[in-house]
């Protein structure tokens, strides 16, 4: 289960010394869990965090192991490098859990969310929201003859900045995913 | 596998809840039977290895079940139907979760066909259960009955012990499916139990340089199992340094013990707590900075610097910053500190821990428990004193309920050994004790076995009375009878302006014809003449007795960490209460 990320030779101070745990700066911090796929796990985590009062900004979930029933979820909080430790013992705690990994304090993440626009215009406003979808990479996956879906994936802010600018451009609908994450380089966290 | 094995294997879902707990080694289990269970009972009729105790409420069922772990340290089981069993089944859960007691609940369900239905004394029991257990399970397939079952009984007593509950269909109880034998399947969940060596060397080190230690031990030294316990003691021996312990931790060192300091926290002792402000090394084993141990957090032992020993990564760090956190189990750690300490030399600074001591000897020279017994009412302090001069050389196990009595007695009995003091700690359940004691006098037939209890809080699970009388469970009920809710008179004496909202019961029972009426006996005394010759007669009778104790209605309990205070701000009795409490205090509980 979960233990403690005692930093080598360093045992005087915090068991969480990786960084500054006495700020009460609140930071943003992705972690993935990697859970046994049964019922109720995924509401044993939400239920922690509703429990203990943690936010939850964002949290995908899915399969990623079928023989071996693993699920793995992403969530992406908020709190005190405090709060952020406890979250990740208490999740520690559930018996399901295999591994809770801090994507944010291990180093460098790739994250990525996928956002459907359902964008609704004729004439100027038509053409220039196919032109940003262009630029921001997004593709057409519907299209009508006043109306298009777009399929965008990238960081939560590129998405965040492509739906501001759809708004005045005749944004109907929005759908997100939230954020999926993995960590950069060859090696695996689990 | 020859034919007749396999053939055994082969069993309906309820025979497989029964071969399961036999298989654990489970001898006595507490519950109440309904229609979702009712399988279940049939298979229990037909066999006589597993004695079944028949409660007259599933709370109790749970109760008793904590009671007979933790007197034990083995797990109980309680066994329930659906609804509105599993929902009274709750309180206790919460219970064992906040002190960590291991518990395996069996509840009965509605057939899987019609989950979800509404359907009669259907509830979503393993919803309702997820934040009181430590894991629970809802199992849909006979086949996967025992093994589930087993893996329960794994969960709830590895790591940090906990209540675990079991959901079982009916249709699951009836079909047939293979039995799994216990062992067969290692289990995913295997906490780290060997602490980190060099965090134990850095507390090797702070231990040799130590001029004002002080061992705070908890709940967790007695979870551990008796070799931490004894391990503690050696520790102790060795170094000299001295010791308190947190109201789930007592008897793990002996309070007949040279090095102890007595309980410590909101109404803990003097010396306890002053120990615990002014020390340069607290070494935290199995405790968990509780509320009630600490006060005000940034007033907390500002100088200390903090090991903390603990199997559970949340519990470090999570209200006080430590200095040397340890993850591991008790047991473990203490053996690799004890032989780490003693390959350095065993050294401590004996010179400026004999200089402690002195301090230490002054603080006990205030004696903040000291009492004066005069007049024709019973105090509370000397019918607990009394009760513990009478009872001491007996093979004794002390349950409580919730309030005064349950401080006093934790401040006037002493413990000298684990697994004899059987409290509700973290949720503070009223209603707890009677039925704890029902639980532990089954473990321990021949011993003696005392609720001491409130008139209030023993209300709460009175029905028990039958439990005690069908199986002739000679427990003493020794009920300290002031007619109030006392604790909370006395928050509100100290923080409400004297105005005692509903805290006194206008229509007590005649406590002595209630017993009569269940068909024990009862003894009431109010006179501190004949007080030991009561408890006398308590202890010598055969049967289950409720001793109807009547004390002084408006003593308060101290000494008294309020709210909001730090250790160093104790009040010691009713001359230093004036506007103890500030605003801020107030709000906390």
């Amino acid at each position: 289960m979960s233990a403690l990320k005692i930093k080598k030779g360093s045992t005087s101070h915090s068991a969480y010394n990786l960084r500054d745990t006495h700020s009460s700066v609140e930071e943003r911090h992705t972690l993935a869990i990697v859970v046994e796929n049964e019922p109720g796990v995924l509401a044993r985590v939400i239920g922690l965090f509703s429990g203990r009062g943690y936010n939850i900004e964002s949290l995908t979930v899915a399969e990623i192991d079928h023989s071996g029933h693993r699920s793995r979820m992403t969530i992406v909080t908020r709190g005190t490098p405090h709060v952020i430790d406890q979250i990740e013992a208490q999740l520690g705690r559930i018996v399901p859990v295999h591994e809770v990994i801090d994507l944010t304090a291990e180093g460098p993440a790739v994250e990525r969310e996928l956002g459907l626009f359902k964008v609704a215009g004729k004439g100027d406003a038509r053409v220039e929201a196919l032109r940003l979808a262009d630029i921001f990479r997004a593709n057409v996956v519907d299209s009508t003859l006043e109306s298009f879906v777009f399929e965008i994936t990238g960081t939560s802010e590129k998405i965040d900045a492509f739906a501001e600018l759809m708004r005045p451009l005749g944004l109907r609908e929005v759908a997100r995913t939230g954020v999926a994450a993995l960590s950069r380089g060859a090696a695996a966290k689990h | 596998m020859t034919r007749k094995m396999a053939e055994t294997r082969e069993m309906t879902g309820a025979q497989m809840v029964v071969q399961s707990l036999r298989d654990q080694g489970v001898t006595t289990i507490f519950g109440y039977p309904g229609g979702a269970v009712l399988p279940i009972y049939d298979e229990i009729f037909q066999q006589s290895d597993i004695q079944h105790i028949l409660v007259r409420h599933e709370q109790a069922a749970v109760h008793a079940a904590e009671g007979y772990a933790r007197s034990t340290g083995r797990p109980g089981v309680a066994l329930v139907t659906s609804g509105p069993g599993a929902t009274n089944a709750v309180t206790g859960l919460t219970d064992a979760l906040m002190d960590s007691i291991p518990i395996i609940v069996l509840t009965g369900q509605v057939p899987t066909f019609m989950i979800g239905s509404d359907a009669f004394q259907e509830a979503d029991t393993v919803g309702i259960t997820r934040p009181c257990t430590k894991h629970n399970w809802l199992v849909k397939e006979t086949d996967k009955l025992s093994a589930t079952i087993h893996e329960a009984f794994h969960v709830a007593t590895s790591g940090r012990p906990g209540p675990v509950l079991i959901d079982i269909p009916k249709d699951v109880q009836f079909a047939t499916g293979t039995y799994t034998p216990k062992g067969s399947r290692p289990s995913l969940y295997q906490p780290r139990l060997k602490g980190d060596a060099e965090a134990i060397a850095a507390l090797v080190k702070a231990m040799e340089k130590a001029k004002k230690p002080v061992f705070y031990t908890g709940g967790g030294v007695i979870n551990s199992g008796p070799a931490a316990s004894r391990l503690l003691r050696d520790l102790v021996a060795a170094t000299g340094f001295p010791i308190t312990s947190t109201l789930m931790g007592l008897g793990a060192y002996p309070a007949s013990g040279e090095n102890w300091l007595g309980m410590l926290g909101m109404h803990g002792l003097y010396e306890a707590n002053m120990a615990m402000h002014d020390c340069d090394l607290m070494i935290n084993i199995g405790a968990r900075f509780d509320d009630r141990i600490t006060g005000r957090i940034d007033a907390f032992s500002p100088r200390s610097k903090k090991a903390h020993i603990d199997i559970d990564a949340s519990s470090i760090n999570k209200v006080i910053r430590v200095d040397i956190p340890i993850l591991g189990d008790v047991a473990h750690v203490l053996e690799d500190l004890l032989a780490a300490w003693t390959a350095r030399g065993g050294v401590t600074d004996r010179e400026a821990v004999a200089r402690w001591w002195d301090q230490i000897r002054d603080w006990r020279a205030i004696d903040c428990l000291r009492f004066e017994q005069s007049g024709p009412v019973i105090r509370p302090q000397y019918a607990l004193s009394r009760l513990e001069v009478l009872t001491k050389a007996h093979d004794r196990y002390i349950c409580t309920e919730v309030g005064q009595h349950q401080m006093w007695a934790a401040q006037y009995l002493g413990f000298d050994a684990p697994n004899r003091w059987m409290t509700s700690g973290g949720l503070g359940t009223m209603g707890y004790g009677f039925p704890a004691s029902i639980g532990v006098q089954l473990a321990h037939p021949d011993a003696l076995v005392i609720n001491v209890a409130g008139e209030a809080s023993w209300l709460m699970n009175m029905q028990e009375m039958g439990t005690a009388v069908q199986y002739r469970l000679p427990v003493k009920q020794f009920i300290l009878n002031n007619e109030r809710l006392g604790m909370v008179r006395q928050w509100q004496e100290l923080l409400h302006g004297e105005r005692y909202s509903h805290s006194w019961s206008e229509s007590l029972p005649d406590f002595v014809k209630l017993a009569e009426a269940f068909g024990a006996k009862g003894i009431r005394c109010s006179d501190p003449e004949t007080l030991d010759d009561a408890i006398m007669e308590m202890i010598t009778h055969p049967g289950p007795v409720i001793f109807d104790c009547l004390v002084a209605k408006h003593e308060n309990c101290f000494p008294m960490i309020p709210s909001g205070k730090a250790h160093n701000e104790m009040l010691l009795g009713e001359a230093s209460t004036k506007g103890a409490i500030g605003a801020g205090g107030a709000v906390m509980v």
